[in-house]
């Protein structure tokens, strides 16, 4: 009894132990990427390569999730807003939602979901059929080579990707509210327009998802790249990758929502 | 230079994320309207300003015509001075009055303009001397029951 209780106690201790030991090694990696950079903007074809695999290929759920989020915030704004008359501010209720929280924070969900998990693999894969050993024995850096391009692919298609998210939410939130339930077009869009200001509300989203981009893709990589060289190895990276990807996004984001916010406005 | 299909799909992907800025920035957002291309700044002291907040409307016959530009507390006489920025485009008399209303029940506070009679127009740095406070519903509902009380007193 009491020996099995010291061992789950020392397997709490280890698996703490473990969690802050990653956090650092996450830091070094992503100053060694950093530092591992120069080679992605010579040969910016390696980026615009992984910005195919990682960006356009997430476009269909992008903006299939952005316009069905928009659509079911259109339908719950109006049963609310109703109860007080104001159903015309119903585009201004979508409008803020996506573009401040909702955007950047579920495109970035879906982000990690599809594109992270993919870069995990991948990354752990080549580490498992040595392919990234292979790589230094040629004197080509695995870093600058495989690493850094899907960083930089993963921050230039984050902000895109949200962009796009919010924009086709509106979208959303305009047929439900204006076609099918038939709240004033002119309304609709003229108080969207009051409410919403483009550095305050549109640019905080923008910087929300590149800073989800970055945490993304760091956890993405460092994942695959620390992966044990096992087909056990890479599907619990591959796993760790969404687990705390979803729980940096979500923690990054209260974080930065508290810092962005202004109170008077 | 050679051309390959992922540099297509890469120009295709940052088009449409920079349109989909655009998007939000011109049809969601406040950029592109309005943007008043000169401003002249007047003050108005208030008793009580209620919920105005700095970027509030500044509405004459209903029409937009400013901005609140700024909002601060006159130590001195204990007021709030509100700082418009009204658009050049638009004159006003100089005893016209200023009052803090709000867009239904419910709605935001902005600051309504009444044109006085006056010849010479307000200009940059001068003060709009009638003012009009936010009415406070507690006040309100307060000199309700007060005036009832002294109606029943009275039978």
């Amino acid at each position: 009894m009491l020996e099995r209780a010291r061992r789950s106690l020392a397997r709490i201790g280890h698996n703490f132990i473990e969690n802050i030991w990653r956090v650092g090694a996450m830091t070094r990696f992503f100053v060694m990427v950093l530092a591992a950079s120069g080679t992605s903007f010579r040969r910016f074809r390696l980026v615009m390569r992984e910005v195919y695999f990682t960006g356009v290929q997430s476009l269909i759920i992008i903006l299939v999730s952005g316009l069905f989020i928009g659509m079911v915030l259109g339908l719950q704004g109006f049963e609310t807003l109703q109860k007080y008359g104001a159903q015309e501010s119903i585009g201004v209720l979508v409008a803020l939602s996506l573009v401040r929280e909702l955007g950047p924070v579920v495109s970035a969900l879906l982000f990690a979901s599809r594109a992270g998990s993919a870069i995990t693999a991948e990354i752990g894969l080549m580490k498992a059929t040595e392919q990234l050993t292979a790589m230094d024995m040629m004197a080509v850096s695995p870093m600058a080579r495989v690493i850094a391009p899907r960083f930089w692919a993963g921050v230039i298609s984050m902000p895109m990707l949200a962009a796009m998210f919010s924009a086709m939410g509106v979208f959303g939130g305009y047929l439900v509210g204006v076609v099918l339930i038939g709240v004033d077009n002119g309304a609709f869009w003229s108080q969207m327009q009051a409410a919403v200001d483009f550095r305050y509300d549109v640019m905080n989203g923008v910087i929300k998802s590149f800073v989800f981009g970055i945490a993304v893709t760091v956890i993405a990589t460092f994942e695959g790249f620390d992966a044990p060289p096992t087909a056990e190895g890479v599907s619990g990276a591959t796993t760790r990758t969404v687990v705390s990807s979803a729980l940096a996004i979500l923690a990054l984001d209260l974080v930065l929502t508290a810092s962005l916010l202004r109170g008077d406005h | 230079m050679e051309r390959t299909t992922i540099d297509l799909w890469f120009g295709a992907f940052v088009l449409a994320g920079f349109a989909a800025l655009l998007v939000l920035a011109l049809k969601v957002g406040n950029l592109g309207q309005e943007r008043a291309a000169s401003t002249y700044r007047v003050e108005a002291r208030f008793d009580n300003i209620g919920g105005l907040k700095v970027r509030a409307p500044v509405r004459s016959s209903g029409v937009l015509v400013g901005r609140v530009a700024e909002i601060r507390f006159d130590n001195e006489r204990f007021q709030a001075s509100v700082i418009i920025a009204l658009d050049s485009r638009y004159g006003f008399p100089k005893d016209t009055s200023a009052s803090i209303l709000t867009s239904g029940l419910l709605g935001e506070s902005y600051v309504g303009l009444d044109a006085g009679g006056d010849d010479k127009k307000l200009a940059d740095g001068d003060r709009i001397t009638l003012t009009q406070s936010a009415v406070v519903l507690e006040r309100l509902i307060g000199q309700f029951l007060f005036s009832k009380a002294q109606e029943d007193g009275a039978k």
